[in-house]
């Protein structure tokens, strides 16, 4: 029987040596634990993410924007897929961890509380959200743990089409008619703290991320991937011509780098416990989506069951 | 097989990107039988063209070496320099060998 301590050695000088850990190598309880809290977590993101944008498929502007939309949700359903099944191979079962975000003990991305008002919002939700979370997921493809490095792979593979829809959207609208770019301005109004709330907390009050960067969970800390968002993010918005609503907002020659305002903390604080404008609505959708599903996986499950039997009498009579 | 809906089996999906080439672990997923579990894999690992022939095998089917054994079982290829080409030292008139 191999001692705690030299598995603990073992695991250790994998991380030092940037080697991954596999689903059945040896882990730290805390580190599993870390994992599967971080991997459900995204892929509840993932799966309530299609909850404010399927509320405009039926309302896509075009043919083709409609199935640009469907084929962006259907993605989102597939990665939350790919991290359910990354998350199983750490010893959690689906039912648990979905009847977790169903009964309300599970978080999600508080991104997806805010409604979506104006078609504009899916132009700013491609550009911005998709743009943070993409920021977010690739240092991710790098990340310690190797299946969940694996699904991220494919995950911002597939991501990079969710930016460009949305922001050629914002384009479009800011290129029509006054009234449509004041559209696209306001969903920028309303989108633009919201997304860099995605980061998380500033560094100093983020409980999770020290362990996490030592573990090579996470390999940028929040403040410093919001950096870079604004950064890239503030060229974009001149080019469309739109105005980013913060005040403050001004580039630093001695840092390289934008300054921006403070962010309300307190409105963060409230989406994530709960009480941002659409928490009850999104839960409550998903969870009827489920109950409703209900039939289908019975049905599926007496089928296979039927074939299975009619198998297994066949192969008796043989 | 289990009725209950709840727990459909793991299959692990292997996917052939395209001809020629071996079939590769992607992922994995849950289905109530193999037909499902290949119409599900062709949704979830193949919205781009990524596949030309999928594989799907019950999880609980794979029978895998453990991760004890990792050292026993593959460290002493380590010290067969001698099965590798560069072991052997051939002057240089000898080319492409």
């Amino acid at each position: 029987m191999v001692q705690e301590m030299d598995l603990l050695k073992r695991f250790d000088a994998y991380i030092d040596s940037d080697q991954k850990i596999e689903a059945k190598d040896w882990m730290p309880d805390a580190y599993r634990k870390t994992l599967i809290r971080q991997i459900s977590q995204h892929a509840h993101s993932e799966i309530i993410g299609m909850l404010p944008e399927g509320n405009w498929i039926t309302r896509a502007p075009s043919l083709q924007r409609k199935a640009i939309l469907l084929a962006k949700v259907q993605d989102e359903a597939g990665h939350g897929l790919y991290l359910y099944s990354a998350a199983e191979t750490l010893g959690v079962n689906r039912e648990e961890l979905l009847d977790a975000l169903h009964k309300g003990k599970a978080k999600y991305s508080s991104i997806f509380n805010y409604p979506t008002l104006t078609w504009a919002d899916m132009g700013a939700i491609g550009w911005l959200v998709d743009g943070a979370a993409i920021m977010n997921q690739v240092p991710l493809c790098k990340c310690s743990y190797g299946p969940y490095a694996r699904a991220m792979v494919r995950v911002c593979k597939e991501e990079s089409f969710h930016q460009r829809q949305g922001f050629q959207i914002m384009l479009n609208l800011c290129n029509g008619t006054k009234e449509q770019k004041e559209m696209a301005q306001d969903a920028l109004n309303r989108w633009w703290w919201p997304s860099l709330m995605m980061f998380g907390p500033n560094d100093e009050s983020s409980m999770h991320s020290a362990q996490s960067m030592k573990w090579k969970i996470k390999r940028f800390s929040n403040d410093e991937l919001r950096q870079r968002f604004v950064d890239m993010s503030v060229p974009q918005a001149e080019l469309l011509g739109l105005t980013i609503p913060d005040e403050q907002l001004k580039w630093n020659e001695a840092t390289g780098h934008y300054d921006f305002g403070p962010i309300d903390w307190s409105e963060f604080e409230a989406v994530v416990s709960g009480n941002g404008p659409c928490n009850r609505e999104r839960l409550a959708t998903r969870v009827k989506a489920h109950e409703n599903g209900e039939w289908v996986r019975a049905a599926a499950a007496a089928h296979a069951a039927k074939v299975a039997k009619r198998k297994s009498l066949k192969t008796d009579a043989a | 097989m289990s009725t209950k809906p709840n727990d459909w089996p793991l299959w692990e999906v292997f996917v052939r990107s395209r001809q020629g080439l071996s079939h590769r672990h992607v992922g994995s997923l849950h289905a109530a039988d193999a037909e499902m579990a290949l119409s599900n894999a062709r949704d979830v690992y193949t919205r781009r063209q990524e596949g030309t022939s999928i594989w799907v095998v019950r999880a609980q089917d794979i029978t895998a070496t453990s991760p004890d054994e990792k050292d026993m079982l593959f460290d002493p290829a380590n010290d067969k320099v001698y099965r590798h080409p560069t072991f052997y030292d051939l002057p240089d008139e000898v080319k492409n060998m």
